[in-house]
């Protein structure tokens, strides 16, 4: 014990004489660990704190306190005491003492045990001897901390003080002026307020105190070690200013003096205050200021600076407009809303029958910003506008001015159904008549520019199910049929097309009986006969697609898909039959079949039915015409073009993804059943003399083995938890068939088919031996002349599936394809492949069809191959190098730009290398990938840059349009990097870059003159 | 901040002749006060659409009108944040182009009859097409006929190849121009 005391004596006199700061750390561990008690400190201390000499002293303090910081939790009550009565009495000494007092009391003040009573005596000593503003940042921010920790913990007791401890606050904050102990102000301000302490007759002063900073400059400076930025600032200190209707009256004046000002961040910031404010005020606080704030918002809209400034202004005055509408009337007072809005109406209105039209938009803006707040202030202005609207409608001839009276319409029409629809449908009922013949005029009008607004006007219009009649919706689906058969302008057939899609939904019975019918037999007309004289100048190839589209887009309501999938499907049976349509026909056909089954998704009922309807159907007439080619032969048949299985791949991937499990697994055993063994059952027409087998690979069941693109769509968009039967038999078929396969189609499907397989297979025996002998026979064919193409295209994809899912055997199969690079043959199309490996594929293994996808599958391929990629790049003869740059652009292009920032010190010297290829693809995808980098990489591109411009300059006069472009986008954004490194090249650029301003592409010189402006302005003090 | 700071600084090697363009640049430049307080705006055109002929890289695509009026819609107003275009001092149908004849002619049209930014405008967009047109073109920019009192005199200025030069060789002017054409932020 006597020991631990002497050695406590030595610590002591070390720091206080030795001023050897590390001791009071190794008194707070001994305290900590037990071996001397606070008490003992102080009692050592003793001497030193009696010293006459205010430095000692201090040093005293400041031990203590130090040691206090660290030990504060372990004080008894009556430590804590004593030491705050010690502490406060030292509050009077010199001011030396008074920073490292502060410290203690702050240590003290964290305590738990902190003695009731002694949190008042400690502020209020605080606040009468301290003189806060003169004291360092760092102390004065060591009181807000003390108040901070009492006003958590003593919430009671301070409150007890009532207004004295508002007014003891307001004198420390005041003046304050660092932006770390403003945003530890503000946040006591807004305590203060919120948790409702008596503010007395000091409301005037608190707001002073902090609406002085009001609006906030500050501007950190760039190297800002704290990271406190404006926003902060801004946000905290509105906080506080819209904190209670008690600054009303101080707060709304200097709103709306500072929306006057120029400064535009000062208008922003009082508008967005201004918004806040609205939340917590009521109509009583308002009311005086109305007509100012209502001014200063008008001018702000109608001499609108900047959009930003416009739409801040246009969202406080719906603040204000909600905030007078959710106000509880008393019986004796006035509504402030009806006059308020009578005010914007007055001030509005009128320009809205302007006949230049000058001010139209604004007024209509601010209108629609007032309205949007409330059924009320909606039901109101739409009553005192609609009529005003449709009178104008009728008097102004030109197409132009009507289309902006039915723009503005719309708005309102918008708004209306937001608010009033739903709860009060007949107020409007007036207007009904009257809007529905403007916009029926409008729609048929002969300029096409008003078409497009009519159709968006009648779609609001019918949105609601009980506003139009049942004759005026059947006048809108046929005028929207009209407009999607004859409809000259693309852009308001587009919108006719996807308003039949919401409005379908609603009203299905007369989107039945009066649409379909229409575009079926158009349909059926336009492939019948050919080609027709087109009634509207419209070409009839160009109809019949968009009867397609629609009939798609329409598909929303589970009675229209029971009408639209048979007659689609109709004409792919008719396809069968003669077999002389078009193939770009019958993928137009197919799009609009997946657009259904897009559409059905969501829907369980509908799902089903199309599942049940479209695959047999699909399977029915591909095997047809397969089984049909065995005897004609000649050629194949127009169903089993490349193109068209690719596009019925989707179909039927999308009506499998979302599968229930009872109709996937029936449906799975069938399908795969018809695969293997030929079971046609599931087909909707099957009597062959032949037998279907699409794995035999020999001779005349070639084209019938291409429907193994089929079969893929749809084993793998399977759900994981369904199981696949006779998967084994399977597999190993579709191994050979993807080696022995003679067309590119079949092989790389089947080798598609059987690596999304593998994906999903669990774990186990079964997936080992089939890896086994893949690998095997992946080994063999490329030992094979022949098979050489088909065992790389197999290799690939199973490489793709492994790393999908992380399987330890991805690595040894990945160094295979890298050490293929340097095949002689296969070199140039290995390399292509890697971009198949990382980058997403549309039809398998993605998420949509469930695969097992690991997440940074990217990030993991990229650290473990990218080292062997440059290795093997520096070690390749020069023929060879062109395939490593490939793949390594390839694999850098599909990364996240925040991984390859931090790779690209060691990469970039081969990124620049791989701009002097002469590879296209090479040139491309480095490009791609480097424009992006260019602005985070400053400091490594700083010693390249003279390189980087020249080649970059090369390239610009690339014979591949693409590649020009991509090099001027790159030149462009070498724009951004730091002044000193671009001046030295300004003028060589300049001068470069004129040459393809006469480049003969518009897009190329597009880029040409953005980029050369750009280089223009650097250096130059306006941009 | 426009006008009334500068100090016309020429170098020495600047002739008397050199001073005189300047200055009657800067006064034509004219005055800071905001005139048009309150223009009429006008819709902006939306992007070109890019079109199959445009992406096939065996055509060749002549330099037309549009292409040009793209290269000077965008041009800021120097009293106004608001483009050219909205502002209908510059439409398509007052721009022509013709590549065989390497040929440029932009009609403009100030927002008031006494506007005293015309001559700055005009040099916009003179500067505009200079920097993004190959070297081959002629480009005249003049006031669309009888939209501002003093037509001829901005005219004959902006046609003379010497005074735009000189004009741009002044730093203030420069960068008085370089701020109309800066992208808007």
């Amino acid at each position: 014990m006597a020991e631990a005391q002497s050695a406590l004596w030595g610590l002591v006199e070390e720091f206080v004489t030795g001023q050897q700061d590390s001791a009071a750390a190794e008194v707070a561990t001994g305290v900590k660990d037990g071996a001397f008690t606070v008490l003992q400190v102080v009692e050592s201390l003793g001497s030193c704190l009696a010293n006459p000499e205010p430095r000692s002293r201090g040093r005293g303090v400041q031990l203590l306190s130090q040691v206090l910081l660290q030990c504060y939790s372990r004080l008894t009550e009556k430590e804590v005491e004593v030491l705050v009565v010690f502490y406060e009495n030292r509050l009077k000494d010199h001011h030396v003492i008074t920073p490292h007092v502060l410290q203690g009391l702050k240590a003290l003040s964290m305590s738990e045990v902190f003695p009731l009573g002694l949190a008042v005596s400690v502020l209020k000593s605080i606040f009468q001897e301290v003189h806060v503003q003169s004291l360092m940042q760092l102390d004065r921010h060591t009181v807000y901390l003390i108040i901070t920790n009492f006003m958590k913990n003593r919430e009671d007791e301070l409150k007890s003080l009532g207004a004295d401890f508002t007014f003891g606050f307001i004198q420390v904050m005041d003046g304050e002026k660092d932006p770390r102990n403003l945003l530890v102000a503000f946040r006591i301000v807004h305590d203060i307020i919120i948790k409702n302490y008596a503010l007395g007759p000091f409301v005037e002063e608190l707001f002073e105190v902090v609406s002085c900073y009001f609006p906030i400059d500050f501007n950190p400076p760039s190297n800002d070690p704290h990271g406190i930025t404006r926003e902060d600032l801004i946000m905290s200190l509105r906080a506080v200013l819209a904190a209670t209707p008690r600054f009303a009256e101080f707060l709304l004046p200097l709103l709306i003096e500072k929306m006057d000002s120029d400064v535009q961040s000062a208008k922003l910031d009082s508008l967005h205050t201004l918004k806040a404010a609205c939340a917590v005020y009521g109509q009583k606080e308002l009311k005086e200021y109305l007509p100012g704030l209502w001014a200063s918002i008008r001018k702000e809209v109608f001499q609108t600076a900047s959009e930003k400034v416009e739409t801040e202004g246009l969202a406080a005055l719906q603040a204000l407009s909600a905030c007078l509408s959710c106000s509880v009337l008393g019986s004796d007072s006035e509504d402030l809303l009806e006059g308020f809005l009578n005010n914007v109406l007055q001030d509005c209105r009128h320009h809205l029958c302007e006949p230049d039209m000058k001010l139209v938009w604004p007024s209509a803006k601010l209108l629609q910003a007032a309205a949007s707040a409330s059924s009320r202030a909606c039901l109101k202005v739409s009553a005192s506008v609609l009529p005003l609207l449709l009178e104008q409608y009728n008097q102004h001839g030109q197409s132009s001015h009507r289309r902006t009276i039915l723009e503005m319409t719309l708005g309102f029409l918008k708004l209306q159904s937001k608010w009033l629809f739903d709860e009060d449908g007949d107020s409007l009922q007036s207007f009904r008549e009257p809007l529905c013949s403007m916009v029926f005029s409008a729609v048929t009008d002969p300029s096409a520019q008003l078409h497009l607004v009519a159709v968006k006007a009648m779609t609001v219009l019918s949105t609601d199910q009980g506003f139009l009649s049942a004759e005026d919706i059947d006048l809108v689906a046929d005028h929207l049929t009209r407009l999607i058969l004859e409809e000259a302008d693309p852009q308001s057939c587009q919108a006719a097309i996807e308003a039949s899609g919401s409005l379908a939904k609603i009203h299905p019975a007369v989107f039945i009986s009066r649409m379909v019918p229409q575009l079926c037999s158009r349909l059926q007309a336009v492939s019948m006969e050919g080609v027709e004289p087109a009634s509207s100048g419209v070409p009839e190839h160009s109809i019949w697609l968009r009867c397609l589209e629609a009939l798609a887009a329409m598909s929303t309501h589970h009675s229209i898909v029971e009408e639209t999938v048979p007659i689609l499907l109709g004409h792919l049976k008719r396809a069968q039959k003669d077999g002389q349509t078009n193939a770009e026909d019958i993928v137009a056909v197919c799009k609009s079949l997946h657009h259904v089954a897009v559409q059905c998704q969501e829907n369980a009922k509908s799902l089903c039915f199309y599942h049940k309807t479209v695959v047999p159907c699909l399977l029915s007439l591909t095997v047809q015409a397969a089984m049909q080619d065995r005897e004609t032969a000649v050629e194949s048949h127009v169903l089993l073009n490349d193109s068209v299985l690719n596009a019925m791949v989707p179909i039927i991937s999308a009506a499998t993804t979302h599968l229930n499990p009872e109709l996937a697994s029936s449906s799975v055993s069938q399908v795969v059943n018809l695969f293997l063994d030929g079971e046609v059952s599931v087909l909707t027409e099957n009597n062959f003399t032949a037998k279907f087998l699409p794995f035999q690979t020999d001779g005349p069941s070639a084209p019938q083995s291409r429907l193994v693109a089929l079969l893929m769509a749809f084993v793998c968009s399977l759900p994981r938890n369904v199981e696949i039967p006779h998967l084994s038999r399977l597999l190993q078929h579709l191994l050979s068939l993807s080696l022995s396969g003679s067309s590119p189609f079949t092989y790389s499907s089947s080798a598609k088919c059987f690596a999304g397989l593998i994906n999903k297979c669990p774990p186990g025996d079964l997936l080992d031996d089939v890896l086994q002998s893949a690998s095997c026979k992946i080994e063999l064919g490329l030992a094979d002349e022949h098979t050489r193409t088909q065992a790389l295209t197999l290799l690939v994809w199973v490489t793709k599936a492994l790393i999908l899912r992380y399987h330890p055997l991805n690595g040894q199969l990945t160094k295979k394809m890298i050490s293929l690079l340097c095949d002689r043959d296969l070199g140039p199309l290995a390399a292509d492949m890697f971009s198949l490996l990382v980058s997403e594929c549309p039809d398998i293994l993605n998420k949509a069809c469930h695969a097992a996808i690991r997440i940074m599958f990217r990030q993991r391929f990229f650290t473990e191959n990218v080292p062997k990629l440059v290795e093997g790049f520096n070690s390749a003869n020069e023929d060879n190098k062109p395939n490593y740059l490939k793949a390594l652009s390839h694999v850098l292009n599909c990364l996240p730009k925040q991984v390859l920032v931090t790779e690209l010190p060691s990469l970039f010297s081969l990124l620049l290398e791989a701009l002097s290829c002469s590879d296209r693809v090479v040139q491309l995808s480095t490009l791609t990938c480097l424009e992006p980098l260019l602005l985070d990489a400053a400091d490594i591109l700083n010693s390249h840059i003279d390189t980087l411009i020249r080649k970059l300059l090369n390239l610009t006069c690339s014979p591949s349009m693409v590649v020009r472009i991509s090099a001027l986008k790159c030149m462009l954004a070498l724009t951004k990097l730091p002044l000193p490194m671009l001046l030295p090249h300004k003028q060589q650029v300049i001068r470069a870059l004129a040459k393809p301003l006469d480049d003969k592409k518009r897009l190329v010189r597009k880029e040409a003159v953005e980029a050369r402006c750009q280089w223009f302005l650097i250096g130059s003090s306006g941009s | 901040m426009r006008r009334s700071t500068v100090v016309i600084t020429c170098p020495e090697v600047c002739s008397y002749v050199f001073r005189e363009v300047l200055t009657l640049w800067l006064e034509m430049v004219g005055s800071s006060q905001l005139e048009n307080a309150n223009p009429l705006i006008y819709q902006r055109s939306g992007d070109r659409q890019v079109t199959a002929q445009d992406e096939d890289e065996e055509l060749h695509d002549r330099i037309d009108d549009r292409e040009i009026f793209d290269l000077i819609r965008s041009i800021n107003d120097p009293e106004h944040p608001l483009s050219l275009e909205e502002l209908n001092v510059v439409e398509e149908i007052r721009v022509k182009a013709n590549d065989e004849e390497s040929f440029v002619s932009v009609e403009f049209t100030p927002t008031i009859p006494h506007c005293s930014m015309a001559t700055l405008i005009g040099l916009s967009i003179k500067v505009k097409l200079l920097r993004s047109l190959p070297e081959r073109f002629k480009v005249d920019v003049h006031i669309t006929p009888g939209t501002h009192a003093s037509e001829h005199a901005v005219n004959k200025q902006l046609a003379d190849k010497e005074r735009v030069a000189a004009a741009l060789e002044n730093s203030h002017l420069l960068e008085v121009v370089n701020q109309c054409l800066s992208a808007r932020s």
